[in-house]
């Protein structure tokens, strides 16, 4: 065997890893059922599958924060036992989450020394740290500043010294779990860059996602899982979108793509200078203006943190404003209690599923009456009919396609994508007005998104005036009629689905004005 | 519903807590020179050992359940009322000032009356830290017990100045009232000290599980308890919610108190402490009611445990001589191995729910591939 080759880092460089015949079962289930991977140094391998194919459980398995019930682990020809991750990372495995673990109120280097022991023993070595990030920083093209608090840094930057983390550490293969939710289209091409640099220097990565745009865009290889199972592996230049859709559900996908160009009358929701603050006191919503037509879908893109939830929760009556005016038809709406926005037919998807939308303890039929309590069918005097309760849940279960042992299941044990249905078939059943849905597809697999997109078109038919609020870009594209960047509290622009390209709306997710001819209309 | 292993472990949980505390009070008994199967023998034959014994458990019962059913509606709004103390008193005082102050009607109009007016007082008593905690954010934990100690000190005051016993007036007064009339006894079920209280209890804690799951202000209790949050976004006033269950919380309790006066005591004497009157069932019943899951239905069987436990415990003492403290020590061993094992289950099923999730997950995840392939195919 000859010598490794040693990274840009300094580490030794890890030329094959393969994972051979892993099979993982739980009680009940075969999580992963022999699944073959393998990634190389130099290349960019994407994992792909829809939630609960199996792609964390053998990633996990890489970690060592699992150990598989057969199978091997093969380093550069060797088979190893990994027991946990602290083998996993001296073996040169890092793995990035799709929720960063950074400490907001410490600096970059303290951030990446934290958790390793220092060469000073009870003091720490921070100047050492701080000189050796330079060098990665300087060798890999990463802007970071050592000294820079992490609540000062964008989420982009904060991404990049995870990277610098992982690497400090010695990381030649990476894992990279959903790295690009949270990133502005710029960031991501940005991430990219480095990405693509960081496979020609030698480094092996495995890129976990779900969006096949980008899977497509910069990857060397796609292995695809459905079930715990291995669908295939392609490599990327010889495959499209539609057939790694595909391969991942199992059948063909509609992809929607019908918006249309509204003629609007009078508006059925309009909101109009609207301000608000944010949890800690400051401005959260500045002036915001917009409308929303029957029928119409307004789609509210953004990058995360610039506003969206405080919009919608100051339209559900959750957020007092501090001014402006929120009209639904003729009624006002501003300064109505939560009960009375939804007796005047708003319905309100709310972005944490979990902690606002429903009551995880509760069974289904329990959580689709939490806003509609006080129906004389649900309840007359205070006193539930049961009766009816569990027929309209057994409907809206039925209706809904909500994949449930029963009605009386806690919503803890669905899937996130039935538990959102479970929010979706109570607001839409109620045939409300207007309906905000905030991330209504976050965290939710293929089928249940589809389905979920499906029922919002629908809306748009029975003249529902929808606001749909989103950070996955294609979903915005996919569903809205017209199209509102929120930056730092404010409406950049309001542009036609049709006259949208990604790259405008990038640009203003950024904090760019729209150009000219959009912004005179 | 499917009944699993780890379920019925849950169930039993709080038996295996008391006998693994029984244990260690078992040990205690060593070293003091006793024979802790006699002891034991004794605890039994105390508390279920004749017919009058067994009615003289479910009587100690009493005030365990009413406060437990109590505790059980505001820990399911998410508060902490260690309160019942002090609303078991607020109870007793309204209740006797009440009859009393109209020595003369007939039993049938004047126990319920005086029962409600105990039921209110301690609905007020509870509804203050309610108010504080909902306008204020006052941790309800520490103005409850605070209350606590003002009620004794209130008490102490009534008993020594408008409630005392007339002839009991001048200097060496020893602080009590006079007797209630003996037409406001609680009737007798049978011929023991069993008193009309015990049934009230049972009816009540039936109808409290109504109220949780069959009613709409039950709903939305739970519903706060569980997530505020949510609970806003469905349009609840949340804070509303916690002053009700606080003041429904201490209302059960003022009954306990009003019942221990028109059914076993029939006056009010204090030697400066809450336990004379109270028999710390206002502390007590918390452990009732997590004995019993926080189920007002589960709070029946695990009240008359812990009031077999409290009884058999006297006879212990006697049999086997020992100091009155280890009775006390025992109880507090109960208590506390009570209160971990709860806690200990609901770390191990928040641990159980993310395993079970993230299984379920994957199963769902299946199915619905296997289905969607199907809606294809058809």
């Amino acid at each position: 065997m000859t010598d490794k080759q040693i990274l840009p880092s300094g580490h030794p460089r890890i030329d094959s890893l393969e994972m051979r015949g892993i099979v993982k079962r739980f009680p009940g289930v075969l999580a992963n059922d022999h699944v073959n991977f393998d990634v190389r140094a130099g290349e960019v391998h994407a994992l792909l599958g829809e939630n609960g194919a199996g792609k964390s459980t053998l990633m996990k398995q890489l970690y060592g924060l699992y150990h598989p019930d057969e199978g091997q682990i093969i380093f550069d020809g060797e088979p190893r036992v990994i027991h946990s991750p602290k083998d996993a990372i001296q073996l040169g495995i890092g793995m990035i989450h799709q929720h960063f673990m950074l400490v907001d109120s410490l600096t970059v280097a303290e951030n990446v020394a934290l958790g390793l022991p220092s060469t000073r023993g009870m003091m720490t070595d921070i100047d050492r740290v701080t000189k050796r990030i330079c060098e990665l920083a300087e060798v890999y093209g990463l802007d970071v500043e050592p000294d820079a608090y992490i609540w000062q840094l964008s989420v982009g930057q904060q991404q990049k010294v995870e990277i610098i983390k992982a690497l400090y550490r010695g990381a030649a293969l990476l894992i990279l779990d959903e790295p690009t939710a949270v990133l502005t289209p710029q960031e991501v091409d940005d991430f990219f860059v480095t990405l693509t640099q960081m496979a020609k220097d030698g480094h092996a990565l495995i890129f976990i996602s779900h969006k096949l745009h980008e899977v497509m865009a910069f990857t060397h290889r796609v292995t695809v899982l459905r079930d715990g199972k291995n669908v295939g592996t392609v490599n990327t230049v010889d495959t499209n979108k539609n057939l790694l859709a595909e391969m991942m559900v199992g059948r063909p996908l509609n992809f929607i793509r019908n918006y249309k160009t509204i003629e609007c009358g009078k508006p059925r929701l309009k909101v109009e200078n609207l301000s608000a603050l944010s949890d800690r006191g400051v401005p959260a919503l500045k002036n915001v203006s917009f409308e929303v037509c029957a029928g119409e879908v307004l789609g509210l893109a953004g990058v995360s943190g610039n506003g969206q939830p405080e919009l919608a929760q100051v339209i559900a009556g959750l957020r007092p404003s501090t001014s402006g005016k929120i009209m639904i038809d003729d009624e006002t709406l501003t300064g109505s209690t939560p009960m009375q926005v939804i007796e005047k037919g708003v319905a309100y998807i709310p972005e944490k599923r979990n902690v606002d939308g429903l009551i995880k303890e509760f069974s289904v039929s329990e959580n689709l009456i939490l806003r509609d309590l006080d129906r004389e069918f649900y309840s007359k005097n205070a006193f539930l009919n049961m009766n009816n309760i569990a027929k309209r849940s057994a409907d809206l279960v039925k209706t809904f396609n909500v994949k449930t042992p029963s009605i009386d299941t806690p919503i803890k044990s669905l899937s996130g994508g039935n538990a959102q249905k479970v929010i979706l078939a109570r607001e839409i059943s109620r045939q409300p007005r207007v309906l905000i849905a905030a991330q209504p597809t976050r965290g939710v697999d293929i089928g249940a998104t589809e389905y979920i997109h499906e029922r919002i078109i629908e809306q748009r038919e029975t003249g529902t005036a929808t606001l749909l609020i989103s950070e996955d870009l294609d979903e915005i594209f996919a569903l809205s009629d017209r199209i509102a960047v929120i930056f730092h509290g404010e409406i950049m622009g309001v542009v036609d689905r049709k006259d949208a390209t990604l790259q405008s709306i990038g640009l203003m997710m950024a904090g760019e004005q729209p150009p000219e001819t959009q912004a005179a209309e | 519903m499917r009944i699993s292993w780890s379920s019925i472990f849950d169930a039993l949980l709080p038996l295996i807590a008391t006998a693994a505390a029984l244990a260690i009070g078992a040990v205690m008994l060593v070293l003091l020179g006793a024979n802790p199967l006699v002891a034991y023998g004794a605890l039994i034959e105390g508390a279920f050992g004749s017919f009058n014994a067994v009615a003289d458990t479910i009587v100690k019962a009493t005030p365990l359940l009413l406060v437990g059913i109590g505790i059980c509606i505001a820990f399911r709004a998410g508060v902490i009322n260690i309160g019942g103390e002090g609303q078991m008193i607020l109870g007793g005082l309204s209740s006797i000032a009440m009859g009393l102050a109209f020595p003369n009607m007939p039993g049938i109009i004047m126990i319920p009356v005086a029962l409600l007016v105990g039921f209110a007082a301690g609905g007020l008593w509870g509804g203050i830290p309610g108010y504080l905690k909902a306008r204020f954010n006052v941790n309800e934990i520490l103005s409850t017990i605070m209350l606590n100690v003002i009620a004794v000190q209130l008490m102490n005051l009534l008993l020594r100045g408008p409630l005392i016993q007339p002839n009991q007036k001048g200097a060496a007064a020893i602080p009590q009232t006079a007797r209630l009339a003996v037409e406001y006894d609680l009737p007798r079920l049978i011929p023991t000290r069993l008193h009309l209280g015990a049934l009230i209890a049972v009816i009540l804690a039936v109808a409290v599980y109504f109220f949780l799951w069959r009613t709409t202000i039950g709903y939305r209790i739970r519903a706060v308890g569980l997530n505020a949050s949510a609970s806003r976004y469905a349009g609840i006033k949340v804070e509303r919610y916690i002053v009700l269950s606080l003041m429904l919380s201490g209302a059960f309790s003022g009954l306990a108190g009003a019942i221990q006066v028109y059914g076993v005591n029939h006056f009010m004497i204090t030697d400066g402490t809450a336990a004379s009157f109270t028999g710390s069932a206002g502390f007590n019943g918390i452990v009732a009611a997590l004995f019993g899951q926080l189920h007002p239905i589960g709070a029946i069987p695990a009240s008359f445990l812990f009031g077999a436990l409290l009884v058999g415990a006297n006879k212990l003492q006697r049999v086997v001589q020992v100091p009155a403290a280890l009775i006390t020590a025992l109880n507090g061993l109960v208590v506390v191995f009570v209160v971990s094992s709860e806690i200990w289950r609901r770390k191990n099923a928040r641990k159980r729910a993310i395993r079970e999730l993230e299984e379920k997950l994957a199963n769902v995840a299946h199915k619905s591939h296997s289905e969607g392939g199907d809606q294809n195919a058809g």
